[in-house]
């Protein structure tokens, strides 16, 4: 049984949702939002809503792609939005980089639209985040497997998704750990690519799960 | 002031079984570094409302979780009430005038209740306008105060918000239940979300065979869609809005209608409306309006449970906790983009949203002519109701509130 030198340390995060002081009307504010919102907003309306909204796996990516779709009646601007995967982005800079892509190349090419009130308005808000040890740790394989079935949501969100911003690696601290602690490259890449937009975080963690059993059964 | 007693038991185990014992470890973990350290709750209301209602079953998750937190009652006269009362509405955007007389009753009452309170906890979280001047006896012991605003602040009042705002600027913190709701102020504001608690009366899982006898005991049938409003009887909850939407749907499918809210018989305006209610619905068997008993919660439960749709069309609305108790249920819901309402309905995903008395009916007709979208929506309504809207996730927002004041000092 491989041991891992350094143990992987289970952590648990919450979020309070700040308000910000900046809301939008129409695209054209939205579009202003996006440029001047704060990192943490960014955060908050793409991975955060993520974990607070996992169980939506159809149709729901982020909240600006909802908000485009739901209440300024944009679908075609709404599945622009909704495509962009933040697995891709190692910051935030670049992802904010695309969304105003997106959103300002729609309103040059529809200016009538940008300036179309939408039905509700769109209100920047912030992550701020407690993260505290979950007290649990593992060092083998079957630890490992056990703390995550143990895990809360968010803690589970925490390491498999949020971390990829952390690593700034195309990756999670699972896949990191398994790969980096345990050398077991093929089970990181395949946990590492369980898609987080069609899987709830109970499916997901399921799969890593089946994953991990795969490979036991393999030692 | 008087301390709140709560004698009731919430075995914190008990919520493992609906939401996972990761869930109720990761509760322990965040109370941890909080034990022994004091927290009081100030509120104007022992009984009755919303904020009662919640703080009932939150004290007693909290001493589940070892935190030593009060609740603490603000007590005045009839002249203070009432008072509080023409801010409560003057903050809805209902016409006030102004009156300085009114300014001193208040600061009066909370100069006295300042008086009787050590207001030493090392957290205080005062719930709405009317204890919002206890900080003026804030100590200079460096403990944190947030003011927790339960109520729609989109359209105050002018002369009672400005006011009321040289109180609550000297906070540590504000927490509203829609961004809509948060204004301009010189310190953090938060999202904070009323909740349910899916084990109490209300909320939690009935015998079938007492849904029956409910429906029986109001001459519902049980075999054709309902599709039911849970208001008090409130213009603004838009009840004869119901009743019109409910026309435009009879004329396509089938259905009953039931408004079923507290009895009007100690609230002279509810009065009025229900008349007016039972004006609209003029007899119709079909529609079903029920005056219940002011304390309810089996048979609120009940009609919920029986429903095909609920219907939640208020024209303002604080946060509208009726659709959390409906989505719990895996009810679908229609509902109005009004105050708190969008936060727990996102469109197309957790329920519907609606815009008019038209805009009602067509997403009800929709509903009942496609069942399995009407299902899969009351599945992602109660998964919604779990992940963001349970006390349980209200508790840990609130020790989140506090270690993350602690950590800014």
């Amino acid at each position: 049984m491989n041991i891992a030198e350094t143990p992987f340390e289970f952590f648990t995060v919450s979020y309070l949702t700040r308000i910000g002081n900046q809301s939008a009307g129409t695209l054209k504010e939205f579009l202003t939002g996006l440029q001047q919102c704060s990192d943490a907003s960014m955060f908050h309306h793409t991975f955060q809503t993520l974990s607070s909204h996992h169980f939506l796996t159809e149709g729901f990516s982020n909240d600006f792609a909802q908000w485009a779709h739901a209440d300024a009646n944009r679908e075609d601007l709404a599945e622009q939005l909704a495509i962009l995967d933040v697995r891709d982005y190692l910051s935030i800079a670049a992802l904010r980089s695309d969304l105003c892509r997106v959103v300002g190349d729609y309103c040059a090419a529809n200016p009538a639209f940008s300036e179309q009130t939408a039905l509700e308005r769109f209100y920047f808000c912030e992550s701020e985040e407690v993260m505290l040890p979950f007290e649990l740790t593992a060092r083998s394989l079957e630890e490992f497997r056990e703390g995550i079935a143990h895990l809360s949501h968010a803690s589970f969100y925490f390491h498999f998704m949020s971390s990829r911003l952390r690593l700034q690696l195309q990756t999670n601290d699972f896949s990191h750990w398994l790969a980096d602690g345990l050398g077991l490259g093929t089970l990181a890449d395949s946990v590492n690519r369980i898609d987080i937009y069609t899987n709830t975080l109970d499916s997901a963690r399921a799969k890593v799960l089946r994953l991990i059993d795969r490979e036991r059964r393999k030692g | 002031m008087s301390e709140v007693a709560i004698t009731s038991r919430i075995p914190l185990d008990e919520y493992a079984a609906l939401l996972g014992q990761g869930e109720i470890d990761e509760l322990r973990v965040l109370a941890k570094p909080l034990r022994g350290r004091s927290i009081e709750m100030i509120n104007s209301t022992a009984v009755g409302g919303g904020v009662a209602e919640i703080l009932n079953r939150l004290l007693p998750l909290a001493e589940e979780l070892e935190l030593n937190m009060r609740w603490e009652v603000m007590t005045g006269g009839d002249d203070f009430y009432e008072v509080t009362k023409a801010f409560h509405n003057a903050l809805h955007g209902a016409p006030y005038h102004a009156d300085a007389k009114d300014f001193e009753i208040f600061l009066a009452c909370n100069e006295r209740n300042r008086a009787r309170l050590s207001l030493d906890a090392e957290f205080m979280i005062i719930h709405d306008p009317q204890p919002a001047a206890l900080i003026d006896g804030r100590k200079k012991n460096g403990n944190h105060w947030a003011w927790r605003c339960h109520i729609d602040l989109s359209h105050p009042n002018r002369a009672v918000w400005d006011f009321l705002d040289k109180f609550v600027a000297r906070y540590d913190a504000a927490m509203f239940s829609s961004p809509e709701f948060s204004r301009a102020l010189p310190i953090p504001q938060y999202l904070f979300y009323p909740a349910i608690d899916p084990l109490s009366e209300k909320n939690r899982e009935l015998e079938s065979g007492f849904v029956a006898r409910t429906l029986a005991e109001y001459q519902i049938d049980p075999q054709r869609p309902i599709l039911t409003q849970i208001s008090r009887f409130d213009r603004l909850k838009d009840p004869v809005g119901v009743i019109r939407a409910y026309r435009i749907v009879k004329r396509y499918l089938d259905c009953q209608l039931v408004l079923a809210g507290g009895s009007a018989s100690d609230d002279p305006e509810g009065a009025v409306v229900l008349k007016e209610v039972q004006q609209e619905a003029n007899g119709e068997a079909d529609i079903h309006i029920i005056e219940l008993p002011a304390w309810a919660p089996l048979q609120v439960n009940a009609l919920q449970r029986a429903s095909t749709i609920v219907i939640q069309k208020s024209l303002r609305e604080g946060f509208g906790l009726t659709v959390s108790e409906a989505l719990w249920k895996k009810k679908p819901v229609v509902a109005s983009a009004v105050g708190g309402i969008p936060v727990q309905i996102i469109h197309k995903h957790t329920g519907l949203l609606a815009h008019s008395v038209e805009g009602t009916a067509y997403q009800i007709r929709f509903l009942l002519s496609h069942p399995e979208i009407a299902a899969k929506l009351g599945e992602h309504g109660h998964e919604h109701v779990k992940e963001n809207f349970l006390i349980t996730q209200k508790l840990k927002r609130y020790m989140t509130l506090f270690l993350a004041m602690a950590r800014a000092k």
